[in-house]
């Protein structure tokens, strides 16, 4: 768990500097989880003949599941929550996350994040960090997350950040 | 379009007053992977500076969608709901949320747009607090399909 509560020095950041690296497994339980403390219920995010008979490929995650979970990776970089002043993103492919049960529900795919400074304004000391956020292309019910080829799910990822 | 282009402009009335608990901070944040002390630990959040915990950044779409969902239930604008795609999402935060904020938000409706047989909606969302400042702006852009798409 991280415990740096800290915000970035300015001056100690360059442009094109990588801050933070993440991969975030998902799981069809992970899409429940996000549908209760969202609030947002839409069966596509759960249930999959639902998703199938809208033209879904299969149950897809929440768009606000990936943002968050790529903007999380920022706010533990930047240290404080309340340093990450504007969040945006384009939600540009659907994350499929098939079902995978055993004994237990189990992580189907992965979220790849990396955050880059993009652009640094030093009148308001922020920083401009830039997301890469990429899922595998599950599209295909015979593909798998390990060889199916990484889809860019997000672009114009940004967060603002402010910094000491 | 599957849109009435003339709810563009219009603005919906404000929902109830959301009350921002420490558990529905400290569940959001585990649901988005969310490590930072901040999120979920009252002393650590005190140490920063904080009157209380601190929402992820993202935590504003709770408010956001309930808000938005006056205009979603507006015949009138004819959004129909299982055919929207969420195509892109902002939030500017004027100040962070705290645990123990009582927060109201309206949607406006800013642009109302063509997109083949589709529409491209836009809303924007002000969030304020109970002693009426600005918290967050949301701007959400929804795309509604058309028959054919």
């Amino acid at each position: 768990m991280s415990t740096n509560t800290t915000r970035p020095e300015f001056e100690a950041l360059e442009k094109g500097q990588e801050v933070a690296t993440r991969t975030v497994e998902l799981s069809r339980a992970d899409l429940v989880r996000y549908a209760a403390v969202s609030g947002d219920f839409n069966p596509i995010h759960w249930n999959q003949d639902f998703a199938t008979s809208v033209g879904l490929p299969n149950v897809i995650a929440h768009g606000m599941l990936t943002m968050g979970a790529a903007m999380q990776v920022v706010v533990d970089w930047a240290g404080d929550p309340s340093a990450v002043i504007d969040v945006q993103t384009r939600f540009t492919k659907p994350v499929v996350v098939p079902n995978q049960f055993d004994t237990e529900v189990r992580a189907s795919t992965a979220l790849t994040v990396s955050a880059k400074v993009a652009a640094l304004d030093p009148e308001a000391r922020t920083a401009r960090v830039d997301l890469t956020v990429t899922a595998p292309d599950l599209t295909d019910p015979e593909a798998t997350a390990d060889s199916a080829a990484a889809l860019k799910v997000l672009v114009k990822a940004q967060a603002v950040v402010a910094c000491a | 379009m599957s849109v009435n282009p003339d709810v563009a402009g219009r603005t919906y009335p404000s929902i109830p007053p959301y009350q921002v608990s420490r558990e529905a901070i400290r569940a959001f944040a585990q649901a988005v992977g969310g490590e930072n002390p901040i999120h979920q630990d009252l002393e650590a959040a005190r140490a920063a500076g904080h009157a209380d915990l601190v929402a992820p950044p993202t935590f504003a779409i709770i408010v956001a969608q309930k808000a938005e969902a006056a205009v979603v239930a507006d015949g009138e604008a004819g959004i129909d709901f299982s055919r929207v795609v969420h195509a892109d999402q902002r939030f500017t935060h004027h100040r962070a949320i705290v645990a123990g904020d009582n927060l109201t938000a309206a949607t406006t409706v800013d642009t109302v747009r063509a997109v083949g047989t589709g529409a491209m909606v836009t809303f924007r969302t002000e969030i304020i607090d109970d002693d009426g400042q600005a918290v967050s702006t949301a701007l959400s852009s929804l795309l509604v399909r058309g028959e054919d798409q």
